[in-house]
């Protein structure tokens, strides 16, 4: 199982790496959704609307980030993948690359934002760590609904609607754990908001893991 | 004699409703400041989430059921019991907004319990969008169905959990079951309150079989048209 998902991992890496026009244009997207937000607010932004104005652009680059995760598997790869592998390493597999794609993203969304919003942030170890663990729960909600969205007609809106209330409690505690960081609340306070992202990520990676097959099967 | 043994519940939700509606909006109520008479419509408001969690938690089941033995009959039903959802969702919305304009003055207020509601709302709603997308019958109902396990649960997650950790509510029932616990409902309302969920609840069920017996003919029309 393990050594399925590190081929998988591999071969994601690999491809993104032969294609890097994918990833260079969320990356343009992210930027040059910051310097629309830069252009249309004042510079003098209060610090409720950084954060949330962060969350925002993070989660719409998420969603295209993972969006082609499973629509650029043809039909004929995916008939390969399944003569030779677990469907729950597949899922694991782009569950993990995701996440570490969305890792980067928004280390450089973030360094973006910060740059031409200023950088309010008075607890950086807590806000990252924060991002991180909340990248995982991007990754792990959003790529099962990609998986089913590839499935589907009209995949970009769907790929959106499906997403959204699923992953608006993750949001919303996000955006509360990194509000707390920019005010510079000390880590043990928040261990309580963080439990909830784990506890909320582990769900979905276990029922990732069990309805995975049933989607993967035609 | 068949009628009674075939409806004795449909008579028996009916009678309850009329006597729900009649105490809930006659008999005696507290008095309390700003709610006042307003209090009399938790014998709906709360009626409707209840019928809502209850349907909704069917349409749960049947999508287990479906994903297990792949019965079209399961996954008509899990429509049918997310339709009904919907319908009783958006009655608990409209009566909560209601209440609220008279007590808290505005339709709607920045509330974890209220956007629970909302994103359940826009869950099921994206339900329904996935199915309106997909054309194979047999996908469409394995896609539909593990959508609905995958949302419903990070929904009931979300809609427990998130109104305990923030600080505060003014929605009554923060710690549970609103109406519920013994502590929050005053002993004279209990006597429409208990008999008020029972009887929406009925009235879900009800609604649910004349629902699914409608799809399933116009199901069947549909396949019988295509065969021509």
């Amino acid at each position: 199982m393990l050594s399925e998902i590190g081929h998988m991992i591999r071969k994601e890496i690999t491809l993104e790496w032969r294609e890097k026009f994918a990833f260079n244009g969320v990356l343009l997207y992210l930027v040059s959704t910051v310097f629309v937000c830069y252009l249309s607010f004042a510079r003098l932004i209060d610090v409720p609307t950084w954060n949330s104005l962060f969350w925002i652009i993070m989660l719409f680059a998420a969603i295209n980030a993972v969006l082609k995760s499973f629509l650029q598997e043809r039909d004929g790869r995916l008939l390969y993948y399944y003569t030779l592998l677990r469907p729950q390493s597949i899922i694991n597999a782009k569950i993990v690359y995701n996440a570490v794609l969305m890792a980067a993203l928004g280390m450089a969304g973030l360094l973006v934002f910060v740059s031409f919003m200023g950088n309010p942030i008075q607890n950086m170890p807590l806000f990252m760590l924060n991002m991180l663990l909340g990248v995982a729960g991007f990754s792990s909600v959003l790529s099962m609904v990609s998986a089913i969205a590839s499935k589907a007609r009209n995949n970009f809106t769907l790929m959106a609607v499906l997403s959204f209330p699923l992953v608006l409690p993750l949001l919303l505690v996000l955006i509360r754990v990194s509000a707390a960081a920019i005010g510079g609340a000390g880590l043990m306070e928040e261990i309580p908001n963080l439990f909830v992202i784990v506890l909320l990520t582990g769900i979905t990676l276990v029922l990732s893991n069990i309805l995975f097959p049933y989607i993967w099967k035609e | 004699m068949e009628f009674l043994k075939n409806s004795w519940w449909k008579i028996f939700g009916v009678i309850i409703l009329l006597y729900v509606i009649a105490g809930g909006l006659l008999f005696e109520a507290p008095q309390l400041p700003v709610i006042r008479e307003s209090v009399r419509n938790i014998y709906f408001h709360v009626g409707m989430w209840f019928s809502m969690m209850f349907i909704l938690f069917m349409a749960l089941f049947f999508s287990l059921l479906y994903l297990r033995y792949f019965r079209p009959d399961d996954d008509l039903k899990a429509v049918t019991a997310v339709k009904t959802g919907l319908v009783f969702g958006t009655l608990g919305l409209l009566t909560g907004m209601i209440w609220a304009h008279h007590t808290w003055g505005s339709f709607w207020v920045n509330d974890p319990k209220l956007n629970g509601a909302a994103v359940g709302m826009l869950t099921y709603l994206a339900y329904m969008v996935l199915r309106g997308s997909v054309d194979e019958q047999d996908k469409k109902a394995r896609l539909a169905a593990v959508y609905n396990i995958f949302a419903f649960v990070l929904f009931f997650v979300f809609i427990m959990i998130l109104p305990r950790l923030s600080q505060g509510s003014i929605h009554p029932g923060i710690e549970g079951n609103p109406a519920l616990s013994t502590g929050d409902l005053d002993p004279r309302m209990r006597k429409v309150f208990f008999p008020a969920i029972a009887g929406w609840i009925i009235m879900a069920w009800w609604l649910f079989r004349v629902y699914f017996r409608i799809l399933r003919l116009r199901k069947n029309i549909d396949e019988l048209n295509e065969n021509d």
